[in-house]
């Protein structure tokens, strides 16, 4: 599923970001940081929900080669969280939905979890 | 907008290339009495569809195809092109960015457009439709071949180096307590093992690991280093700090256990995985601690080719 329909179905507001065309193949929802980087097993494919919105939440994007970050509740980072963002080519969304909801909605679309996407392959 | 403009890469060259840079500086101009009959082999001798009109190098107007095909039509009367020229002409400066001339021709659906200096008006070049896109493809093919030489480069430091053994060593100094830079070292030497041509998914597990132990050295320490040693077969990297030590080493190991202070944990982190996270993407690793001096990190990747395994070991 492409960015441009995940951002519909989460009825998200883009922060960053200029291309929507990117395929996510799995989510990763998760505020703890470890958590991210030793679940999400395959490259440039997976979207991270997270309440964080500091720029450790990008960095962390950037390590795991994850291309994109929603945010909930209608959270908005600061400008340093965006500069690290453009500078390192991540889509930042935000939407008003909570981890939970916005987890569920995405879920139902039938996009799996990374543990899960393994298992399939 | 035309389908190219939409692509993001061709967009973001559009505003890095200059009109300059796509004009065709081949001026072929006629003058304001210059009869209409001549038009005809001017456009046709030079497979164009425009000319501008030029008097004492000011741009006056433009004779184009359909000028001629009007004036054909209406009997071929003996003129001059300042009668049938189009007079309010579009036009662009040499400096603008090339973005602009795509918008400009989407939006008048125009074939060229005159191109001036900014300064004097005077007339520097057209650009066209296929000057666009040859420009385009040129910058296109040039960032190319520089990223393949930067890569060639450092993929071949080894080889040309003559020594019995060769190794790079890249040094980091972290401070600590300091979030906003957390994890800087850890995206620089990133960039640093993808310029080397190192295996992506070496890459991925050295800056993840290194990500994990910078992390805990700026959240448990005041200072610390990291030095990464790079072999034609291996990377070796340490992260050492002066901060508080790990009284048991072994219960840090296990996944869960944490210390970390509150504050660190509002913002994601503190979960009690890292060193865990390590272990699963490095081929080895030890850590060394003393209480009240400080905390060493040492950890192995091969790069050997046949080592590499796509998924972080241990997981599932
Ligand atoms: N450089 C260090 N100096 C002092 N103590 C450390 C250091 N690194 C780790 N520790 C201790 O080991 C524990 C476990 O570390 P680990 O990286 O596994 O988890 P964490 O940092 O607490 O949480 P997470 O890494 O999931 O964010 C830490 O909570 C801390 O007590
Ligand atoms: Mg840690």
């Amino acid at each position: 599923m492409n960015l441009a329909k995940i951002k519909e179905i989460l009825k998200a507001d883009l922060i960053v970001g200029s291309s929507l065309e990117r395929e996510i193949k799995m989510i990763c929802a998760c505020d703890l940081m470890s958590d991210v980087l030793s679940c999400v097993q395959t490259r440039f494919s997976s979207l991270l929900l997270t309440n964080l919105i500091h720029p450790q939440t990008v960095r962390t994007a950037e390590i795991a080669e994850i291309p994109a970050i929603c945010f909930m509740r209608g959270k908005e980072p600061q400008d340093l969280t965006m500069d690290l963002a453009k500078k390192n080519d991540i889509v930042l969304l935000s939407t008003s939905f909570s981890l939970y909801e916005a987890s569920g909605r995405l879920y139902e679309e039938g996009l799996p979890g990374c543990s899960e996407y393994r298992e399939a392959k | 907008m035309s389908p190219y403009v939409k692509a993001p890469k061709i967009r973001e060259l559009g505003y890095e290339l200059k009109v300059r840079d796509a004009m065709d500086r081949n001026l072929i101009t006629v003058q304001p009495e210059t009869p209409m009959s001549k038009v005809r082999g001017v456009l046709r001798s030079n497979r164009i569809s425009g000319i501008p009109v030029i008097d004492k190098d000011k741009l006056v107007g433009v004779v184009c195809v359909e000028d001629l095909v009007n004036w054909l039509r209406a009997g071929a009367d003996n003129c001059s092109v300042e009668e049938k020229m189009s007079k309010n002409v579009v036009t662009l400066y040499t400096d603008e960015p090339l973005i602009h001339a795509i918008n400009k021709l989407e939006q008048y659906g125009f074939f060229h457009f005159p191109v001036l200096e900014r300064e004097n008006r005077v007339l520097a070049g057209t650009i066209t439709r296929e000057g666009i896109i040859r420009g385009l493809l040129k910058k296109l093919e040039i960032d190319y071949r520089e990223e393949e030489i930067r890569h060639y480069r450092a993929s071949h430091v080894f080889e040309d180096m003559i020594a019995d053994k060769t190794s790079l060593i890249f040094q980091y100094y972290v401070v600590g307590q300091d979030f906003n830079r957390a994890g800087e070292s850890a995206s620089a030497l990133k960039k640093t093992l993808k310029r080397l041509g190192t295996h992506p998914e070496i890459v991925r597990r050295a800056a993840i690991a290194v990500y994990e132990a910078e992390m805990n050295l700026v959240i448990f320490a005041r200072s610390g280093e990291i030095i990464v040693k790079v072999d034609p077969n291996q990377i070796r990297i340490e992260v050492e700090d002066s901060g508080p030590g790990i009284p048991d080493i072994e219960k840090a190991m296990q996944p869960g256990y944490s210390t970390a202070p509150n504050w660190v944990r509002e913002l994601g982190f503190g979960a009690g995985m890292g060193l865990n996270n390590i272990k699963k993407c490095v081929d080895e690793m030890n850590v060394t601690s003393t209480v009240g001096k400080g905390t060493r990190v040492e950890m192995y990747v091969a790069t050997k080719k046949e080592s590499v395994s796509y998924e972080v070991k241990g997981t599932g």
